[in-house]
């Protein structure tokens, strides 16, 4: 019952505990993984033709330039999209420091895309900093400038977007969504960059 | 709000009950000692852990037997983990080269994995090396787990026993439940999110040439493995800074729905067990019950705030949709998928989070907060929310035997002076640490300096903190930044009260259970399995948290929901 009865098996629990569950059970998980789903398990890496490494198609990168999809504002890191140092914006809705960023960019976005309805998701920062995905919405706005950016019908465009786009889970979970990345890779791939006006 | 959304969380809740059930079934087997279908291959493991511990299996211990083991293997955990991560510069597996934790993080974080808050006042994709993520941190997300599993089983027993006078064995009851439980469950759902596209690999950075000619460093880390244990167990201390919205550990709907069912459904399986082991498989249903009502509620709450509330800044924008709060979420998840995350991480314990609390609508970041100050019974933490709903429980019979002048019961059990002593001493805990704390750390300007949003807000900030810290929850506000020695050393502090000032006066109230004889029920017991019983409860729940904490969320959230109607006008 006294403290010293216990001395031996909390230190010896301690021990292996971390032997089983801090070494063996990662470390098992680690092998069986890199066996079976060894893409996933890397991080679900990109690459281009030559071999190197362009992203990963769970992580949004920053894209400006008028040919590509641009994706949701980013507080992850100085620049957005630090995919070292994950951070949402954390503003409460009243705080200035929002208000004053989401009419910068609401104009921004005006600027770009014309005065059509402005999504949410296109002025507000996602919780990781790093959402690789828009809302379709969001995507069928900067159809146009992208078209005429690869001199290209924005229906050519549309279809790309519509083939990285996923809808509901069983029809009910999660929200559809277009990966941003593989979207813009796409229309580099069908619509090289050749095109695209600088 | 639409359709699609209100199914995902009917769906959800419906789901995570429906997969804890036969868990909890699995788990009475375990708590008993019981023949299961894993014994050919654990069996000789657990025979030759307990010849290491030096102990005999069969000795059950005293209620202060039970404590001193908790408390002694709690303290050597804590030496071991604040070791590690105050020298992980000198241990190997640390690719990035990152720096001991200073001795205020490393207390604070020692303290808020030992104590299964996860608390995170640390990054951890810019702070921990994979040795001290893996045989640091993710050893105590399994066996913090594993001690309020086994407190949990101690006081099932105590209400089965019939003038007993032992609650069963510490080390047994950690050593089986990690074993037969935590262990395999994690495995499983370690593999299946990896077949989803959770990472697991022991690389650090992969460097990417993007599109747009820009070098972007992407962190990895053995993430699935953790990712499994720290829902299981309610534990919430994520990977990466910013938890399950992180697309490395919650990449789609499906992980999403994976990660949502595991917070919660042996939660939910610890009450069926507790019912089996009790003998009480009526009563535990109206346990179970209550806290179903209660996460439904609160999640209902929650995605009506993200959705219905107008928002100044978007509307000044003249923003398509204006009372659509995406700000902190995920575009994979969105509002609904979101606001029942929260409901449920706040009403487990558990702490991870999809979204960033801290940009929520006024009154749905004020759900959250409420739901960790409601006491982390609904359905509460591994172990920790059972034996919370059962302090409930004799706090319910207890005013219902006051109104009636009747000796009141519980399960067979007279529940009399000593017993709601300690749960008293149990639930003033909380508001203690966390208006206590509150109150001074609000006139204290190096504990200000932390605060990101100014106003209300900025209490709430404060608020949401210690509740967390506390509550064992271990999510935030996370405009907060706590990496500062007064955050570091209060919220330390705030998170031994709640658990170790909750759990002990739980083990004197087991020891006393199990001494008294059980009684069989008379005409003049009050049933404590009807509707009548469950709406006594909720109200006890309601009112003891209401009472004590609805002045300080009238000053944060509450005023601040009037402010923002009145700046949208």
């Amino acid at each position: 019952m006294s403290l010293t009865s216990n001395l031996r098996p909390a230190v010896v629990s301690m021990v292996l505990f971390t032997a089983l569950l801090g070494v063996a059970y990662p470390l098992g998980v680690t092998a069986v993984s890199q066996a079976l789903f060894p893409a996933q398990a890397g991080g679900s890496l990109i690459r281009d033709a030559s071999g190197a490494i362009v992203g990963s198609a769970l992580i949004g990168q920053n894209f400006s330039g008028e040919a590509y999809l641009r994706p949701r504002p980013s507080a992850a890191g100085k620049d957005g999209y630090d995919a070292t140092s994950s951070s949402g914006s954390n503003l409460g809705p009243l705080n200035e420091d929002l208000a004053t960023r989401i009419k910068t960019d609401a104009e921004a976005s005006r600027v770009a895309d014309g005065a059509g309805p402005i999504p949410p998701d296109a002025v507000q920062a996602s919780a990781s900093g790093l959402d690789p995905h828009i809302s379709p919405e969001n995507a069928a706005r900067q159809i146009e400038r992208i078209a005429k950016a690869r001199g290209i019908q924005p229906l050519q465009v549309a279809e790309i977007v519509a083939q990285n786009t996923e809808g509901y889970l069983l029809g009910f979970i999660g929200r559809p969504r277009v990966n941003v990345l593989t979207a813009n890779l796409a229309l580099d791939a069908r619509y090289p960059k050749a095109q695209a006006k600088p | 709000m639409d359709w699609r959304g209100w199914a995902e969380i009917v769906f959800t809740i419906a789901l995570t009950v429906a997969i804890g059930w036969p868990l909890g079934l699995f788990m009475s087997r375990v708590w008993a000692g019981d023949r299961t279908w894993l014994d050919p291959v654990l069996r000789p493991v657990e025979r030759l852990t307990y010849a290491a511990f030096g102990i005999d299996s069969k000795k059950g211990q005293t209620w202060l037997g039970y404590a001193a083991a908790l408390i002694a293997f709690s303290a050597a955990g804590f030496v071991m983990l604040y070791l590690q991560l105050r020298f992980q510069n000198l241990l190997p597996l640390n690719p990035q080269g990152f720096d001991g934790l200073s001795p205020h993080l490393a207390f604070n974080t020692a303290v808020s994995f030992v104590t299964n808050t996860n608390w995170q006042s640390y990054g951890g994709e810019a702070t921990m090396s994979h040795l001290s993520q893996m045989a640091g941190l993710t050893v105590q997300n399994f066996v913090s787990a594993g001690a309020g599993l086994a407190v949990a089983a101690a006081i099932a027993r105590a209400f089965a026993a019939d003038r007993g006078e032992t609650l069963g064995n510490f080390w047994v009851d950690l050593t089986r439940v990690v074993l037969y439980v935590l262990l395999p469950l994690s495995i499983v759902t370690a593999l299946a999110l990896v077949a989803a596209g959770v990472p697991q690999t022991l690389l650090a950075n992969v460097e990417a040439a993007t599109l747009v000619g820009v070098k972007q460093v992407i962190s990895l880390a053995p993430t699935a493995s953790q990712e499994a244990i720290k829902q299981w167990g309610t534990n919430g201390g994520g990977i990466f800074n910013v938890n399950s919205a992180h697309p490395f550990e919650n990449p789609s709907p499906l992980t999403n729905l994976i990660e949502v069912v595991s917070l919660n459904a042996l939660a939910f399986g610890t009450v069926v067990a507790f019912g089996r082991v009790a003998g009480a498989r009526k009563e535990a249903r109206a346990l179970l019950a209550a806290m179903v009502i209660l996460v439904g509620v609160a999640a209902a709450a929650i995605y009506a705030s993200e959705t219905l509330t107008p928002q100044p800044a978007l509307a000044a924008a003249g923003i398509s949709n204006p009372t659509a709060n995406m700000e902190g979420k995920e575009v994979r998840f969105g509002p609904a998928a979101s606001a029942l995350w929260a409901a449920q991480t706040t009403g487990a314990s558990n702490g991870s989070v999809n979204s960033m609390h801290g940009s929520f609508m006024p009154l749905g970041g004020g759900m959250a907060l409420f739901m960790i100050q409601l006491g982390e019974i609904l359905p509460g933490g591994a172990g920790s929310g059972l034996y919370g709903m059962v302090v409930m429980a004799l706090l319910a019979v207890f005013v219902a035997g006051l109104m009636v002048g009747r000796t009141p019961e519980y399960l067979g059990k007279k529940v009399e002076a000593r017993e709601i002593k300690f749960a008293m001493l149990a639930v003033l805990i909380l508001p203690l640490a966390i208006l206590g704390f509150s109150a001074v750390a609000a006139v204290t300007p190096v504990a200000l300096e932390g605060l990101l949003n100014k106003g209300p807000r900025g209490l709430t900030e404060i608020l949401y903190a210690y509740s967390s810290a506390a509550g064992n929850n271990g999510s935030a506000y996370a405009g907060l930044t706590a990496n500062a020695p007064w955050w570091n050393t209060t919220l330390g502090i705030a998170m031994l009260l709640g658990r170790f000032a909750y759990a002990i006066p739980v083990l004197a109230i087991a020891g006393a259970i199990a001494a008294k004889p059980k009684l069989a029920p008379t005409a003049g017991t009050l049933p404590s399995d009807s509707p009548l019983f469950v709406g006594l409860l909720i109200g006890i729940i309601l009112i003891l948290g209401g009472l004590q904490f609805f002045p300080a969320l009238a000053l944060g959230p509450i005023v601040e929901h009037f402010q923002v109607l009145a700046a949208s006008r």
